[in-house]
């Protein structure tokens, strides 16, 4: 039907992929055994690439605080809280929020994405303005199409360039708001905060920090980087997300700035669109409740994290610039990622394949996330697996002799002559993280 | 506006000027290259996305080293506008006389 041949180019690329094996799309698992594992196509396999960092999906008490909410207070909302009202939980949570982070008031969003929609496409309107990283996650591109503010972007984890950007906008009339992840979901890499800090308060901005990935995941009491740096009270706004760490689903904006209950009357994606059902939220406050005392499943999380990183490298791989929950294999080369990442799906082992142009610098990515639930031994299989379908790739040295290593490459090219170059991904992505 | 063509003018400056001589374009030129594909040749009427060889990820890169070159802020819905090279001299003329 014509009015779908504008996904054309969305289509080849998920043609080719399936054609060389799995579609990143189109997987389905047939059960979910535990935070690490799960049965797919009637095999047992590891689960890299979940986010579920402090491996809490099957968390006993969560999942009885969600079964008794269900119980007692129904399966929905069946609507917004404008339109509907509040719950006690949706208030308690939002309470304990505010709390968790030391700040003044927080909002409830029914998801990740739609907290950073919600928050920075309401934030900032017109005559203000959007500084954002070059690096930011979809959520945040897409909030700014909702935004009337001017976005201007900077070169990612970039503090110089965001000064410059700052200092031409200097006198204009108009809120500077900036916008950065705490660690940034494609490589890992987290922001220089303080750096960034520095430069906002030179040029009276505010900063708005997403951190998703980081909630459990950094700092003493798992606040994130702001804690991890000691920069709390130069944040004025936070979002972030119960579906990585807390293992449920929904999102939030917490803030110290006064007045911040008017946005939830200005933020069309927390007016239209249902409240989180109660049981999430009640999974959603268990698992929060648990985070500031979750000292040894962070240890464990960052443990976990290093021998992964460290395991990866040394055997030869292009990796994220540094040690972190998400580890990334940088590769130039469409068919040996692809290639890589079906090659583990086949062996048992699950991550995320990412493709340009959702990856930096046009790489392509196998992107691995680590949680605590993970044994040394999954981590060393894993690492295992790599290596050796890393090597039959020829995308780490092998260490037998060159020669050796080209012979192996081509018995794994002769291993699937169906493989048909993939051309070079346009401007659509196809990402799976 | 520009008018396509290689021998196109300008009225922003308000001076008749070959677009072929004109520094702003020259520079765009000269920030392009290592971001274009080597082979296709780089005229004003060329289409940066499509001519160029460069996708949205060159294209940004190449944006950035424009204005640290200019030393200028090209907004994300400037470059939303732009199609051509001589689309981007004439927001980049644009730009600067705003500043």
């Amino acid at each position: 039907m014509a009015i779908f041949d504008k996904f054309q180019p969305l289509t080849d690329v998920h043609e080719q992929l399936k054609s060389v094996g799995q579609s990143p799309s189109a997987l389905q698992f047939d059960e979910i055994i535990s935070p690490t594992e799960a049965v797919l196509n009637g095999r047992r396999t590891i689960l890299l690439g979940t986010n579920n960092y402090l491996g809490l999906t099957f968390d006993d008490a969560s999942i009885d605080k969600g079964i008794a909410a269900l119980r007692e207070q129904g399966t929905g909302t069946t609507g917004s809280r404008i339109a509907n009202g509040s719950y006690g939980g949706h208030k308690e949570l939002e309470r304990e929020l505010a709390e968790f982070y030391g700040m003044r008031d927080a909002i409830l969003y029914s998801t990740g994405y739609m907290a950073n929609l919600g928050a920075i496409g309401t934030l900032a309107g017109r005559g203000d303005y959007l500084l954002i990283d070059a690096d930011s996650h979809a959520s945040i591109h897409d909030a700014c199409k909702l935004s009337d503010a001017q976005v201007i972007r900077f070169r990612h984890n970039d503090p110089v360039n965001l000064a410059k950007k700052l200092e031409r906008l200097a006198g204009k009339p108009g809120e500077k708001l900036i916008v950065i992840e705490s660690i940034y979901s494609m490589l890992g890499d987290t922001s220089p905060l303080k750096e960034m800090i520095a430069v906002k308060n030179k040029y009276g901005a505010s900063l708005l920090i997403d951190e998703a990935h980081s909630l459990g995941v950094m700092g003493a009491t798992g606040r994130g980087l702001c804690e991890l740096a000691g920069v709390e009270k130069d944040i004025e706004f936070v979002t972030g997300t119960f579906s990585k760490s807390i293992g449920t689903i929904g999102g939030f904006l917490i803030s110290n700035v006064p007045g911040l209950d008017i946005v939830r009357l200005a933020s069309r994606p927390y007016m239209f669109t249902a409240s989180l059902p109660p049981s999430v939220v009640a999974t959603a406050r268990q698992a929060l409740s648990r985070v500031p005392g979750a000292t040894e499943l962070r240890t464990k999380l960052w443990d976990n994290a290093t021998q992964l990183y460290a395991g990866l490298k040394n055997a030869g791989f292009d990796l994220g610039p540094q040690v972190s929950p998400i580890v990334a294999i940088r590769m130039q080369d469409p068919q040996k990622a692809v290639a890589l990442w079906n090659g583990l799906l086949e062996a048992g082992v699950y991550t995320n394949l990412a493709l340009p142009p959702a990856t930096p610098s046009g790489w392509f990515l196998l992107r691995s996330s680590i949680s605590a639930a993970h044994s040394s031994q999954q981590i060393a299989l894993a690492v295992e697996l790599c290596t050796r379908i890393g090597r039959e790739l020829g995308l780490i040295p092998c260490p037998l002799t060159q020669g050796a290593s080209v012979e192996m490459m081509n018995i794994a090219t002769k291993k699937k002559p169906s493989e048909e170059p993939l051309e070079t991904v346009k401007d659509d992505a196809v990402v799976q993280a | 506006m520009w008018v396509a063509g290689e021998n196109a003018m300008t009225e922003t400056t308000g001076k008749a000027c070959d677009m072929l001589n004109d520094p702003i374009y020259l520079e765009i030129v000269s920030q392009l290259r290592p971001h274009a594909d080597k082979s296709v040749n780089i005229t004003p009427n060329a289409i940066i996305l499509s001519d160029l060889g460069m996708d949205s990820l060159a294209i940004m890169d190449f944006v950035f080293d424009l204005e640290d070159a200019l030393d200028l802020t090209i907004p994300e819905h400037r470059i939303s506008e732009v199609k051509s090279i001589s689309d981007l001299v004439d927001v980049v003329y644009k730009l600067q006389k705003e500043a």
